[in-house]
């Protein structure tokens, strides 16, 4: 399958980029890994008229520590997260999903600021970020501004991001004391999740002092779990409270049932893939 | 509108000028004439067009050629020396690690690529590390196999 013809550019700097985002407006598409896009583009679901190639632009790709939390730049891949000692240390979260993502082919190619910006329900990133919170940053015509991951993800395929501007950082919040999982179902090793569940628990002196539960594709954009959020605030880390907490993560969905999974299956695993990530963070069994 | 790159390629220097929407599967067989790198799915999905982009394995059925200008491209042809298969090709040959054979030069990339990060792989991490490469004659077992003695032969031979 070849992509319809398109012109591309590969500027050197970022306001290079975001001249040619300007000037070209929605027929510009930025090209990041390409492996979101470029699979789009070859079964013409995508036929940008405009590629910009922003991967030779140096220094997109870093991790920096700032104490609470860590800046990944947005070209840096899912192999550097998984590969990376600090991301594994301090936001286990994001170096096992990173590690779950695709294979390792498209591992060594995707990139974080990519796959939030693309912005797909099945994709495992945002429910990740959005379980870690945090902000990123976007760099426009307009110069400069930070979207709270809260607001980026607005539908499916579509982020807070302006025509005109390049995700280039994804700041992340430390938590401490954290336990962490990430759980997804599908068909097979390669697939998109037919769902996923995210979880993050503070703990505090023996009971959870606060989780943070995020599912992946029961949604247009990452879906918080806010049943079982409040169910397991300031209760004792037993497996009966994180199965009766597990039990409420269905319980505002409204899941669209897709080729392989009906909405009552998606609903059915958002129970028990909530149950396992919480089980599994918590060691308890 | 074509757009001139220089791309190395199994160590030589190879300059064309391409359509900005040509694969680099399709440069590497079609403009090269390097017809080792098969097209398998077409989607990143069997990994059958796995070569090195700067050492990693890659999909060139989803990366373009333009993209690599400037960078090193390795395929299946550029692993043998003088004329001597490299160990990973050998272990193929040697362990029956193939049947019909057109999975087998991205099997053999995508291995290299796990190799040169973990010479001494379990079975479990070259399952994990092949995620991306499928084999429809159900060959996986004696393919693990030659990836573990191909990682010992390379860590005897340093």
């Amino acid at each position: 399958m070849i992509p319809a013809a398109f012109d591309y550019v590969a500027p050197k700097s970022l306001d290079e980029a975001i001249a040619f985002l300007r000037e070209h407006g929605d027929d510009a598409k930025i090209l990041a890994g390409g492996h979101s896009l470029l699979p789009l583009m070859k079964l013409r679901l995508a036929t940008p008229a405009l590629l910009v190639d922003i991967g030779r632009i140096d220094g997109l790709s870093y991790i920096h520590d700032q104490g609470n939390s860590i800046a990944v730049g947005a070209m840096t891949t899912y192999a550097t997260l998984v590969e990376s000692d600090l991301v594994r240390r301090r936001l286990p979260l994001l170096a096992q999903a990173a590690s779950m993502v695709g294979d390792t082919q498209v591992r060594n190619r995707g990139t974080l600021g990519g796959a939030l910006a693309h912005a797909d329900p099945a994709g495992d990133m945002p429910a990740i970020v959005s379980a870690l919170g945090g902000s990123v940053v976007a760099r426009g015509t307009g110069g400069e501004r930070t979207i709270d991951i809260a607001d980026l993800f607005e539908d499916i395929f579509t982020s807070a991001l302006q025509p005109d501007e390049i995700l280039t950082e994804v700041r992340l919040s430390v938590p401490e004391n954290a336990a962490q999982d990430y759980q997804k179902f599908r068909r097979r090793a390669i697939d998109w999740a037919i769902v996923g569940a995210a979880v993050s628990v503070h703990r505090s002196n023996g009971s959870i002092a606060q989780a943070s539960v995020v599912l992946t594709n029961v949604g247009p954009v990452p879906t918080r779990a806010s049943a079982t959020e409040e169910a397991l605030r300031n209760q004792p880390v037993t497996a009966e409270t994180v199965a009766q907490a597990a039990e409420l993560a269905a319980q505002d969905l409204d899941p669209t049932a897709e080729l392989y999974a009906s909405a009552d299956y998606k609903k059915h695993l958002a129970r028990v893939l909530t149950r396992r990530a919480l089980t599994t963070a918590l060691s308890l069994e | 509108m074509n757009i001139p790159v220089s791309i190395s390629v199994n160590g030589r220097l190879r300059r064309a000028e391409i359509e900005p929407r040509t694969l680099l599967v399709y440069f590497l067989r079609d403009v090269l004439g390097l017809t080792g790198t098969h097209v398998g799915c077409d989607t990143t999905t069997c990994g059958a067009c796995t070569v090195h982009l700067d050492g990693r394995a890659v999909k060139s059925c989803t990366v373009l050629a333009v993209q690599t200008d400037g960078h090193e491209v390795t395929t299946i042809e550029g692993l043998a020396r003088d004329g001597k298969l490299h160990p990973l090709q050998e272990a193929f040959w040697n362990d029956h690690a193939l049947q019909c054979g057109f999975c087998t030069p991205g099997m053999i990339m995508a291995g290299l690529d796990l190799l040169h990060r973990n010479s001494a792989p379990s079975p479990d991490e070259v399952r994990y590390g092949l995620e991306g490469n499928l084999c429809r004659c159900t060959g996986y077992q004696n393919i693990v196999r030659a990836v573990q003695d191909a990682g010992r032969v390379m860590q005897e031979q340093q």
